[in-house]
Protein backbone atom coordinates (compact mmCIF):
# COMPACT_ATOMS: atom_id res chain seq x y z
CA UNK A 1 0.00 0.00 0.00
CA UNK A 2 1.56 3.39 -0.42
CA UNK A 3 1.01 6.01 1.84
CA UNK A 4 2.09 8.60 -0.46
CA UNK A 5 1.77 8.83 -4.42
CA UNK A 6 2.80 12.00 -5.69
CA UNK A 7 2.06 12.64 -10.03
CA UNK A 8 3.30 15.31 -11.88
CA UNK A 9 3.93 17.98 -9.25
CA UNK A 10 5.34 21.13 -10.48
CA UNK A 11 6.28 23.54 -8.16
CA UNK A 12 6.60 27.43 -9.31
CA UNK A 13 6.90 29.93 -6.59
CA UNK A 14 5.93 33.54 -7.58
CA UNK A 15 9.27 34.90 -7.64
CA UNK A 16 9.60 32.87 -11.14
CA UNK A 17 11.91 30.17 -9.44
CA UNK A 18 10.83 26.09 -10.47
CA UNK A 19 11.85 24.20 -7.35
CA UNK A 20 10.29 20.93 -8.54
CA UNK A 21 9.69 19.44 -12.28
CA UNK A 22 7.16 17.25 -13.29
CA UNK A 23 7.96 14.67 -10.21
CA UNK A 24 6.39 11.22 -9.47
CA UNK A 25 6.90 8.79 -6.57
CA UNK A 26 5.38 6.65 -4.67
CA UNK A 27 5.85 5.93 -1.40
CA UNK A 28 5.17 3.09 0.34
CA UNK A 29 3.70 2.51 4.41
CA UNK A 30 5.68 1.61 6.54
CA UNK A 31 8.94 2.94 4.81
CA UNK A 32 11.45 5.53 5.83
CA UNK A 33 13.53 7.34 3.20
CA UNK A 34 16.03 10.17 2.81
CA UNK A 35 15.19 12.91 0.40
CA UNK A 36 18.91 14.12 -0.35
CA UNK A 37 20.14 16.90 -2.47
CA UNK A 38 22.19 20.06 -2.15
CA UNK A 39 20.58 23.41 -1.26
CA UNK A 40 18.54 24.44 -3.79
CA UNK A 41 17.54 21.05 -4.84
CA UNK A 42 13.71 21.07 -3.82
CA UNK A 43 13.97 18.93 -0.69
CA UNK A 44 12.82 21.05 1.43
CA UNK A 45 9.63 22.16 -1.17
CA UNK A 46 8.94 18.71 -1.30
CA UNK A 47 8.30 18.39 2.28
CA UNK A 48 6.46 21.49 2.38
CA UNK A 49 4.33 20.68 -0.15
CA UNK A 50 3.43 16.84 1.76
CA UNK A 51 2.78 19.07 5.04
CA UNK A 52 0.02 21.61 2.63
CA UNK A 53 2.63 25.16 3.93
CA UNK A 54 3.06 25.14 -0.02
CA UNK A 55 0.66 24.04 -2.82
CA UNK A 56 2.37 22.30 -5.77
CA UNK A 57 1.43 24.34 -9.46
CA UNK A 58 0.65 21.82 -11.10
CA UNK A 59 -0.23 17.73 -10.02
CA UNK A 60 -1.69 15.87 -7.45
CA UNK A 61 -0.21 15.08 -3.93
CA UNK A 62 -2.48 11.88 -2.48
CA UNK A 63 -1.40 11.15 0.98
CA UNK A 64 -3.42 8.97 2.65
CA UNK A 65 -6.16 8.80 0.00
CA UNK A 66 -6.32 12.41 0.56
CA UNK A 67 -5.29 14.97 -2.63
CA UNK A 68 -3.16 17.56 -0.41
CA UNK A 69 -2.79 19.63 -3.44
CA UNK A 70 -6.75 20.40 -3.50
CA UNK A 71 -7.05 21.16 0.13
CA UNK A 72 -8.63 24.21 0.83
CA UNK A 73 -6.33 26.24 3.90
CA UNK A 74 -9.66 25.96 5.86
CA UNK A 75 -9.52 22.24 5.85
CA UNK A 76 -5.76 21.94 6.16
CA UNK A 77 -5.53 21.34 9.91
CA UNK A 78 -7.13 18.11 9.07
CA UNK A 79 -4.24 16.69 7.56
CA UNK A 80 -1.80 17.84 10.15
CA UNK A 81 -3.48 15.58 12.93
CA UNK A 82 -2.76 12.67 10.89
CA UNK A 83 1.10 13.62 10.57
CA UNK A 84 3.95 14.68 12.78
CA UNK A 85 6.60 17.40 11.70
CA UNK A 86 10.46 17.80 13.03
CA UNK A 87 12.53 20.82 12.18
CA UNK A 88 16.08 21.76 12.14
CA UNK A 89 15.13 24.55 14.93
CA UNK A 90 13.17 22.31 17.33
CA UNK A 91 10.86 25.05 17.24
CA UNK A 92 9.88 24.71 21.19
CA UNK A 93 8.36 27.00 22.97
CA UNK A 94 10.56 28.06 25.56
CA UNK A 95 8.65 29.27 28.56
CA UNK A 96 6.74 25.65 28.63
CA UNK A 97 8.24 22.73 29.88
CA UNK A 98 9.22 19.25 28.00
CA UNK A 99 5.58 17.96 29.03
CA UNK A 100 4.11 21.18 28.49
CA UNK A 101 6.20 21.44 25.04
CA UNK A 102 4.61 17.79 23.94
CA UNK A 103 1.33 18.06 25.50
CA UNK A 104 0.77 21.18 24.09
CA UNK A 105 0.36 19.35 20.43
CA UNK A 106 -2.47 17.48 22.47
CA UNK A 107 -3.94 20.60 24.15
CA UNK A 108 -4.54 22.10 20.44
CA UNK A 109 -6.79 19.48 19.03
CA UNK A 110 -8.91 19.13 22.57
CA UNK A 111 -7.60 15.89 24.10
CA UNK A 112 -8.86 15.45 27.45
CA UNK A 113 -6.86 15.97 30.28
CA UNK A 114 -6.09 12.17 31.42
CA UNK A 115 -5.37 11.34 27.82
CA UNK A 116 -2.92 14.49 27.26
CA UNK A 117 -1.24 12.62 30.09
CA UNK A 118 -0.90 9.08 29.18
CA UNK A 119 0.33 9.86 25.59
CA UNK A 120 2.69 12.29 26.53
CA UNK A 121 4.55 9.93 29.24
CA UNK A 122 4.18 7.07 26.73
CA UNK A 123 5.90 9.64 23.93
CA UNK A 124 8.55 11.08 26.00
CA UNK A 125 9.74 7.82 27.02
CA UNK A 126 10.12 6.72 23.54
CA UNK A 127 12.50 9.52 22.63
CA UNK A 128 14.22 8.59 25.74
CA UNK A 129 13.48 11.64 27.97
CA UNK A 130 11.15 10.69 30.87
CA UNK A 131 13.24 12.19 33.06
CA UNK A 132 13.51 15.64 31.68
CA UNK A 133 9.56 16.07 31.92
CA UNK A 134 9.87 18.96 33.98
CA UNK A 135 12.92 20.62 32.54
CA UNK A 136 12.48 23.55 30.54
CA UNK A 137 14.26 23.62 26.53
CA UNK A 138 17.14 26.01 27.27
CA UNK A 139 18.32 23.56 29.78
CA UNK A 140 18.92 20.62 27.34
CA UNK A 141 21.66 19.74 25.00
CA UNK A 142 20.72 20.32 21.04
CA UNK A 143 19.79 16.34 20.70
CA UNK A 144 17.79 16.35 23.58
CA UNK A 145 15.49 19.46 22.36
CA UNK A 146 14.95 17.50 18.74
CA UNK A 147 14.27 14.62 20.77
CA UNK A 148 11.72 16.65 22.79
CA UNK A 149 10.11 17.82 19.16
CA UNK A 150 10.26 14.57 18.13
CA UNK A 151 7.85 13.68 20.74
CA UNK A 152 5.47 16.31 19.87
CA UNK A 153 5.52 15.42 16.01
CA UNK A 154 4.90 11.23 17.17
CA UNK A 155 2.39 12.48 20.68
CA UNK A 156 -0.86 12.26 18.52
CA UNK A 157 0.63 8.85 16.98
CA UNK A 158 0.63 9.83 13.11
CA UNK A 159 0.88 7.84 9.88
CA UNK A 160 3.27 10.08 8.84
CA UNK A 161 6.25 11.65 9.94
CA UNK A 162 8.30 14.05 7.90
CA UNK A 163 11.84 15.85 8.99
CA UNK A 164 13.19 18.75 7.71
CA UNK A 165 16.87 18.53 8.29
CA UNK A 166 16.62 16.89 11.50
CA UNK A 167 20.14 16.88 12.50
CA UNK A 168 21.23 20.16 11.04
CA UNK A 169 22.21 21.79 14.02
CA UNK A 170 23.34 19.40 15.51
CA UNK A 171 27.19 17.63 16.12
CA UNK A 172 27.72 13.96 14.81
CA UNK A 173 27.46 11.95 18.26
CA UNK A 174 23.79 13.89 19.08
CA UNK A 175 22.79 13.29 14.98
CA UNK A 176 23.36 9.34 15.59
CA UNK A 177 20.99 9.96 18.87
CA UNK A 178 18.54 11.17 17.03
CA UNK A 179 18.42 8.93 14.20
CA UNK A 180 18.33 6.13 16.36
CA UNK A 181 14.98 7.48 18.16
CA UNK A 182 13.49 7.94 14.54
CA UNK A 183 14.72 4.60 13.35
CA UNK A 184 12.67 3.32 17.27
CA UNK A 185 9.48 4.92 16.08
CA UNK A 186 9.81 3.32 12.40
CA UNK A 187 10.27 0.04 13.63
CA UNK A 188 8.28 -0.17 16.60
CA UNK A 189 4.94 2.27 15.79
CA UNK A 190 5.25 1.52 11.91
CA UNK A 191 5.35 5.35 11.02
CA UNK A 192 6.61 6.46 8.12
CA UNK A 193 9.21 8.34 7.98
CA UNK A 194 10.58 10.61 5.43
CA UNK A 195 13.44 13.23 6.17
CA UNK A 196 15.05 15.10 4.27
CA UNK A 197 19.11 16.18 4.85
CA UNK A 198 22.39 16.42 3.41
CA UNK A 199 23.94 14.50 5.98
CA UNK A 200 26.12 12.21 3.99
CA UNK A 201 27.26 10.03 6.97
CA UNK A 202 23.75 9.73 8.42
CA UNK A 203 22.54 8.10 4.95
CA UNK A 204 25.37 5.60 4.37
CA UNK A 205 25.46 4.27 8.07
CA UNK A 206 21.36 3.82 7.72
CA UNK A 207 20.88 1.74 4.23
CA UNK A 208 17.32 2.93 3.99
CA UNK A 209 15.53 4.13 0.74
CA UNK A 210 16.66 7.66 -0.97
CA UNK A 211 15.11 9.47 -3.16
CA UNK A 212 17.92 12.39 -4.86
CA UNK A 213 17.24 15.35 -6.20
CA UNK A 214 18.83 17.59 -8.02
CA UNK A 215 17.74 21.01 -9.32
CA UNK A 216 14.53 19.97 -8.93
CA UNK A 217 14.36 16.76 -10.95
CA UNK A 218 14.03 13.23 -9.47
CA UNK A 219 17.48 11.55 -10.21
CA UNK A 220 17.74 8.38 -8.44
CA UNK A 221 15.44 6.47 -5.78
CA UNK A 222 16.95 3.31 -4.70
CA UNK A 223 16.35 0.73 -1.84
CA UNK A 224 19.13 0.60 0.72
CA UNK A 225 20.99 3.73 -1.40
CA UNK A 226 23.93 5.61 -0.01
CA UNK A 227 24.72 9.36 -1.06
CA UNK A 228 26.38 9.48 -4.59
CA UNK A 229 27.99 12.87 -4.61
CA UNK A 230 28.59 12.02 -8.13
CA UNK A 231 24.70 11.43 -9.22
CA UNK A 232 23.82 15.04 -7.56
CA UNK B 1 -17.84 18.71 25.71
CA UNK B 2 -14.77 19.30 23.73
CA UNK B 3 -15.78 22.81 22.90
CA UNK B 4 -16.69 23.77 26.83
CA UNK B 5 -12.67 22.60 26.93
CA UNK B 6 -11.35 24.46 24.10
CA UNK B 7 -13.42 27.43 25.32
CA UNK B 8 -12.10 26.89 28.46
CA UNK B 9 -8.63 26.77 27.11
CA UNK B 10 -9.34 30.01 24.87
CA UNK B 11 -10.68 32.03 27.72
CA UNK B 12 -7.62 31.44 30.19
CA UNK B 13 -5.49 31.97 27.34
CA UNK B 14 -7.25 35.20 27.04
CA UNK B 15 -6.49 36.19 30.31
CA UNK B 16 -3.02 35.44 30.19
CA UNK B 17 -2.75 37.25 27.60
CA UNK B 18 -4.04 40.45 28.26
CA UNK B 19 -2.03 40.21 32.10
CA UNK B 20 0.87 39.74 29.91
CA UNK B 21 0.87 42.45 27.56
CA UNK B 22 -0.25 44.79 30.41
CA UNK B 23 1.02 48.22 29.11
CA UNK B 24 -0.65 47.82 26.11
CA UNK B 25 -3.95 46.38 27.35
CA UNK B 26 -4.15 49.22 29.99
CA UNK B 27 -4.15 51.50 26.96
CA UNK B 28 -6.85 49.67 25.10
CA UNK B 29 -8.86 49.73 28.20
CA UNK B 30 -8.44 53.43 28.69
CA UNK B 31 -9.48 54.24 25.34
CA UNK B 32 -12.61 52.41 25.40
CA UNK B 33 -13.36 53.99 29.08
CA UNK B 34 -12.65 57.39 27.43
CA UNK B 35 -15.37 56.23 24.60
CA UNK B 36 -17.62 54.50 26.17
CA UNK B 37 -18.21 57.80 29.07
CA UNK B 38 -19.11 59.68 26.27
CA UNK B 39 -21.17 57.19 24.61
CA UNK B 40 -22.64 56.92 27.78
CA UNK B 41 -23.34 60.24 28.07
CA UNK B 42 -24.43 60.22 24.60
CA UNK B 43 -26.82 57.42 25.33
CA UNK B 44 -28.69 58.70 28.29
CA UNK B 45 -28.57 62.47 26.65
CA UNK B 46 -30.64 60.37 23.65
CA UNK B 47 -32.66 58.40 26.11
CA UNK B 48 -33.96 61.66 28.14
CA UNK B 49 -34.35 63.67 25.19
CA UNK B 50 -36.78 60.92 23.69
CA UNK B 51 -38.77 60.71 27.09
CA UNK B 52 -39.80 64.13 27.15
CA UNK B 53 -40.27 64.65 23.57
CA UNK B 54 -42.93 61.85 24.35
CA UNK B 55 -43.67 63.49 27.04
CA UNK B 56 -44.48 66.94 25.13
CA UNK B 57 -46.10 65.28 22.18
CA UNK B 58 -48.68 63.38 24.86
CA UNK B 59 -49.66 67.05 25.89
CA UNK B 60 -49.78 68.26 22.30
CA UNK B 61 -53.05 68.91 20.79
CA UNK B 62 -54.94 70.21 17.75
CA UNK B 63 -58.02 72.65 19.20
CA UNK B 64 -60.91 72.74 16.63
CA UNK B 65 -63.01 75.85 16.86
CA UNK B 66 -66.58 75.97 15.13
CA UNK B 67 -68.61 78.11 13.63
CA UNK B 68 -70.94 80.43 16.00
CA UNK B 69 -73.99 79.17 14.40
CA UNK B 70 -73.30 75.53 14.61
CA UNK B 71 -76.57 73.07 15.88
CA UNK B 72 -76.50 70.57 17.71
CA UNK B 73 -76.44 68.01 14.35
CA UNK B 74 -73.39 70.11 13.10
CA UNK B 75 -71.74 68.89 16.21
CA UNK B 76 -72.80 65.22 15.82
CA UNK B 77 -71.50 65.20 12.49
CA UNK B 78 -68.27 66.77 13.66
CA UNK B 79 -67.80 64.05 16.16
CA UNK B 80 -68.62 61.53 13.49
CA UNK B 81 -65.99 63.15 10.99
CA UNK B 82 -63.72 63.22 13.32
CA UNK B 83 -63.91 59.31 14.30
CA UNK B 84 -63.28 58.76 10.74
CA UNK B 85 -59.95 60.74 10.62
CA UNK B 86 -57.26 57.75 11.33
CA UNK B 87 -54.68 60.05 13.38
CA UNK B 88 -57.50 60.74 15.80
CA UNK B 89 -56.74 59.37 19.14
CA UNK B 90 -59.36 60.64 21.04
CA UNK B 91 -60.69 63.97 21.73
CA UNK B 92 -62.93 66.36 24.06
CA UNK B 93 -65.84 68.24 23.37
CA UNK B 94 -67.43 71.63 25.04
CA UNK B 95 -70.06 73.78 24.47
CA UNK B 96 -69.67 77.57 24.15
CA UNK B 97 -71.23 78.04 27.69
CA UNK B 98 -69.59 75.53 29.35
CA UNK B 99 -66.53 77.06 27.89
CA UNK B 100 -67.76 80.96 29.27
CA UNK B 101 -68.37 79.34 33.06
CA UNK B 102 -65.11 77.72 32.75
CA UNK B 103 -63.12 81.06 32.10
CA UNK B 104 -65.60 82.67 34.62
CA UNK B 105 -64.18 80.78 37.02
CA UNK B 106 -60.93 81.33 35.93
CA UNK B 107 -60.11 84.90 36.12
CA UNK B 108 -61.76 87.84 37.24
CA UNK B 109 -61.86 90.15 34.13
CA UNK B 110 -63.11 87.54 32.11
CA UNK B 111 -65.89 87.33 34.80
CA UNK B 112 -66.40 90.84 34.67
CA UNK B 113 -66.56 90.68 30.75
CA UNK B 114 -68.75 87.85 30.01
CA UNK B 115 -71.33 89.14 32.41
CA UNK B 116 -72.95 91.44 30.47
CA UNK B 117 -73.91 88.49 28.28
CA UNK B 118 -77.15 86.27 29.17
CA UNK B 119 -76.87 82.87 31.09
CA UNK B 120 -77.42 81.30 27.64
CA UNK B 121 -75.34 83.35 25.17
CA UNK B 122 -71.43 82.93 24.36
CA UNK B 123 -69.41 85.27 22.46
CA UNK B 124 -67.70 82.12 22.61
CA UNK B 125 -67.21 79.27 20.18
CA UNK B 126 -67.87 75.08 21.02
CA UNK B 127 -64.67 73.53 20.90
CA UNK B 128 -63.07 70.25 20.19
CA UNK B 129 -59.65 69.41 21.96
CA UNK B 130 -58.18 66.60 19.71
CA UNK B 131 -55.77 64.34 20.85
CA UNK B 132 -53.37 62.74 17.94
CA UNK B 133 -51.76 59.13 17.66
CA UNK B 134 -48.31 60.25 15.24
CA UNK B 135 -46.96 63.73 16.27
CA UNK B 136 -45.67 63.91 13.01
CA UNK B 137 -48.74 63.67 10.83
CA UNK B 138 -50.23 66.44 12.69
CA UNK B 139 -50.31 68.95 9.89
CA UNK B 140 -51.97 66.91 7.84
CA UNK B 141 -54.32 65.56 10.20
CA UNK B 142 -55.28 69.45 11.17
CA UNK B 143 -55.82 70.16 7.38
CA UNK B 144 -58.18 67.58 7.13
CA UNK B 145 -59.85 68.71 10.26
CA UNK B 146 -60.23 72.43 8.90
CA UNK B 147 -62.14 70.97 5.57
CA UNK B 148 -64.61 69.76 7.51
CA UNK B 149 -68.25 71.44 7.68
CA UNK B 150 -68.96 74.23 10.47
CA UNK B 151 -65.53 74.21 11.22
CA UNK B 152 -63.97 77.67 11.38
CA UNK B 153 -60.40 77.79 12.90
CA UNK B 154 -58.25 75.09 13.68
CA UNK B 155 -54.65 75.80 16.09
CA UNK B 156 -52.16 73.34 16.91
CA UNK B 157 -48.68 75.67 17.47
CA UNK B 158 -47.60 74.77 14.05
CA UNK B 159 -44.31 76.51 13.90
CA UNK B 160 -43.41 75.68 17.25
CA UNK B 161 -44.01 72.21 16.67
CA UNK B 162 -42.24 71.45 13.67
CA UNK B 163 -39.43 73.49 15.07
CA UNK B 164 -39.04 71.19 17.91
CA UNK B 165 -38.98 68.14 15.83
CA UNK B 166 -36.23 69.22 13.52
CA UNK B 167 -34.37 70.42 16.28
CA UNK B 168 -34.74 66.89 18.36
CA UNK B 169 -33.93 65.87 14.98
CA UNK B 170 -30.59 67.15 14.84
CA UNK B 171 -29.54 66.78 17.98
CA UNK B 172 -29.81 63.22 17.54
CA UNK B 173 -28.14 63.07 14.32
CA UNK B 174 -25.02 64.87 15.86
CA UNK B 175 -24.98 62.61 18.81
CA UNK B 176 -25.40 59.38 16.48
CA UNK B 177 -22.27 61.00 14.34
CA UNK B 178 -20.16 61.51 17.17
CA UNK B 179 -20.92 58.16 19.20
CA UNK B 180 -20.14 56.46 15.85
CA UNK B 181 -16.75 57.71 15.26
CA UNK B 182 -16.05 57.75 19.24
CA UNK B 183 -16.62 53.68 18.28
CA UNK B 184 -14.58 53.59 15.08
CA UNK B 185 -11.52 55.00 16.44
CA UNK B 186 -12.17 52.38 19.70
CA UNK B 187 -11.85 49.90 17.25
CA UNK B 188 -8.77 50.96 15.13
CA UNK B 189 -7.08 50.79 18.42
CA UNK B 190 -8.34 47.50 19.51
CA UNK B 191 -6.73 46.38 16.00
CA UNK B 192 -3.28 47.50 17.13
CA UNK B 193 -3.38 46.08 20.46
CA UNK B 194 -4.34 42.46 19.36
CA UNK B 195 -2.23 43.12 16.27
CA UNK B 196 0.25 43.35 18.85
CA UNK B 197 -0.21 40.74 20.88
CA UNK B 198 -0.68 38.46 17.77
CA UNK B 199 3.23 39.27 16.62
CA UNK B 200 4.01 38.26 20.36
CA UNK B 201 2.84 34.69 19.85
CA UNK B 202 3.73 34.21 15.99
CA UNK B 203 6.03 31.41 17.06
CA UNK B 204 3.08 29.75 19.07
CA UNK B 205 0.41 30.08 16.37
CA UNK B 206 2.81 28.63 13.66
CA UNK B 207 3.37 25.61 15.89
CA UNK B 208 -0.33 25.49 16.77
CA UNK B 209 -0.77 25.30 12.83
CA UNK B 210 1.96 22.51 12.80
CA UNK B 211 0.37 20.23 15.21
CA UNK B 212 -3.05 20.89 13.62
CA UNK B 213 -5.02 23.24 15.38
CA UNK B 214 -8.41 24.46 13.30
CA UNK B 215 -8.69 28.13 12.98
CA UNK B 216 -11.10 28.48 15.48
CA UNK B 217 -8.82 27.17 18.06
CA UNK B 218 -5.81 29.67 16.79
CA UNK B 219 -8.54 32.22 16.53
CA UNK B 220 -10.93 32.37 19.39
CA UNK B 221 -8.21 33.32 22.59
CA UNK B 222 -7.82 36.83 20.23
CA UNK B 223 -11.61 37.42 19.83
CA UNK B 224 -11.99 36.67 23.67
CA UNK B 225 -8.94 38.99 24.12
CA UNK B 226 -10.62 41.79 22.51
CA UNK B 227 -13.90 40.71 24.52
CA UNK B 228 -11.86 41.01 28.15
CA UNK B 229 -10.68 44.34 27.11
CA UNK B 230 -14.23 45.96 25.94
CA UNK B 231 -15.68 44.19 29.59
CA UNK B 232 -13.12 46.25 31.58
CA UNK B 233 -13.44 49.05 29.75
CA UNK B 234 -17.15 49.26 30.21
CA UNK B 235 -16.50 48.93 34.39
CA UNK B 236 -15.68 53.01 34.82
CA UNK B 237 -18.41 54.32 32.48
CA UNK B 238 -21.06 52.10 34.21
CA UNK B 239 -20.09 53.27 37.54
CA UNK B 240 -19.93 57.13 36.33
CA UNK B 241 -23.35 56.05 34.94
CA UNK B 242 -24.73 54.70 37.96
CA UNK B 243 -23.59 57.23 40.97
CA UNK B 244 -23.36 60.14 38.27
CA UNK B 245 -26.65 59.48 36.85
CA UNK B 246 -28.56 58.96 40.31
CA UNK B 247 -26.83 62.90 41.61
CA UNK B 248 -27.61 64.27 38.46
CA UNK B 249 -31.41 63.36 39.16
CA UNK B 250 -31.63 64.37 43.14
CA UNK B 251 -29.89 66.85 42.80
CA UNK B 252 -32.09 68.92 40.27
CA UNK B 253 -35.58 66.72 41.57
CA UNK B 254 -36.39 64.97 38.30
CA UNK B 255 -36.61 68.30 36.65
CA UNK B 256 -34.07 69.84 34.14
CA UNK B 257 -34.60 73.81 34.02
CA UNK B 258 -38.15 73.84 34.19
CA UNK B 259 -41.60 71.35 35.14
CA UNK B 260 -41.35 70.93 31.45
CA UNK B 261 -38.52 68.64 30.98
CA UNK B 262 -39.02 65.57 33.34
CA UNK B 263 -35.58 63.61 33.53
CA UNK B 264 -36.27 59.56 33.28
CA UNK B 265 -36.57 58.11 36.83
CA UNK B 266 -32.85 56.34 37.75
CA UNK B 267 -33.92 52.84 39.11
CA UNK B 268 -34.56 50.62 36.21
CA UNK B 269 -33.17 53.15 33.61
CA UNK B 270 -29.34 53.27 34.98
CA UNK B 271 -29.43 49.46 35.01
CA UNK B 272 -30.41 49.35 31.64
CA UNK B 273 -27.78 52.00 30.58
CA UNK B 274 -25.41 50.27 32.05
CA UNK B 275 -25.79 46.55 30.53
CA UNK B 276 -26.17 48.75 26.70
CA UNK B 277 -22.79 50.13 27.71
CA UNK B 278 -21.63 46.72 28.63
CA UNK B 279 -23.14 45.12 25.48
CA UNK B 280 -21.24 47.80 23.37
CA UNK B 281 -17.98 47.40 25.30
CA UNK B 282 -18.02 43.79 24.42
CA UNK B 283 -18.85 43.91 20.92
CA UNK B 284 -16.48 46.75 20.06
CA UNK B 285 -13.77 45.12 21.37
CA UNK B 286 -14.84 42.00 19.41
CA UNK B 287 -15.28 43.33 16.10
CA UNK B 288 -11.67 45.21 16.67
CA UNK B 289 -10.06 41.63 17.81
CA UNK B 290 -12.32 39.71 14.89
CA UNK B 291 -10.74 42.28 12.43
CA UNK B 292 -7.20 42.16 13.46
CA UNK B 293 -7.52 38.32 13.79
CA UNK B 294 -8.59 38.59 9.77
CA UNK B 295 -6.02 41.02 9.07
CA UNK B 296 -3.02 39.52 10.76
CA UNK B 297 -3.53 36.00 11.36
CA UNK B 298 -3.35 34.73 7.89
CA UNK B 299 -4.90 31.41 8.00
Amino acid sequence: MDLIRIKNVEKKYKNGVTAIYDLNLAIEKGSFVFIIGGSGSGKSTLIKMLYREEKPTRGQIIVGGRDVAKLRDRKVYLIRRKMGIVFQDYRLLPKLTVFENVAFALECIGEKKDEVRRKVLKALEDVGLKNKVHNYPDQLSGGEQQRVAIARAIVNDPKLLLCDEPTGNLDPKMSMEVMKVLDDINKQRGTTIIMATHDEKIVNKMKKQVIALKDGHLVNFKQKGTYNNEAI
Amino acid sequence: MKLFRMLGRSIRDAFKSVIRNFSLSLASISCITITLIIVTVAIIATFNVQNFTKEIEKDMTIVVFLDSDATEEDVENVKESLDKIGNVDDYTYQTKLEIKEQMQAESEVFNTVLSNFDENESPLKDTFQVKVKEIEKIKQTAEKIEKLDKVSIVRYGEGMVDKMITAFDSIKKVTYGIVLALILVTIFLIVNTIKLTISARKKEIGIMRLVGASNFTIKTPFIIEGMILGAFGSIVPIIITTYGYMAFYNHFNGYLFSELIKLIKPEPFIYNVSLIVLGIGILVGMIGSAGAVRRYLKI
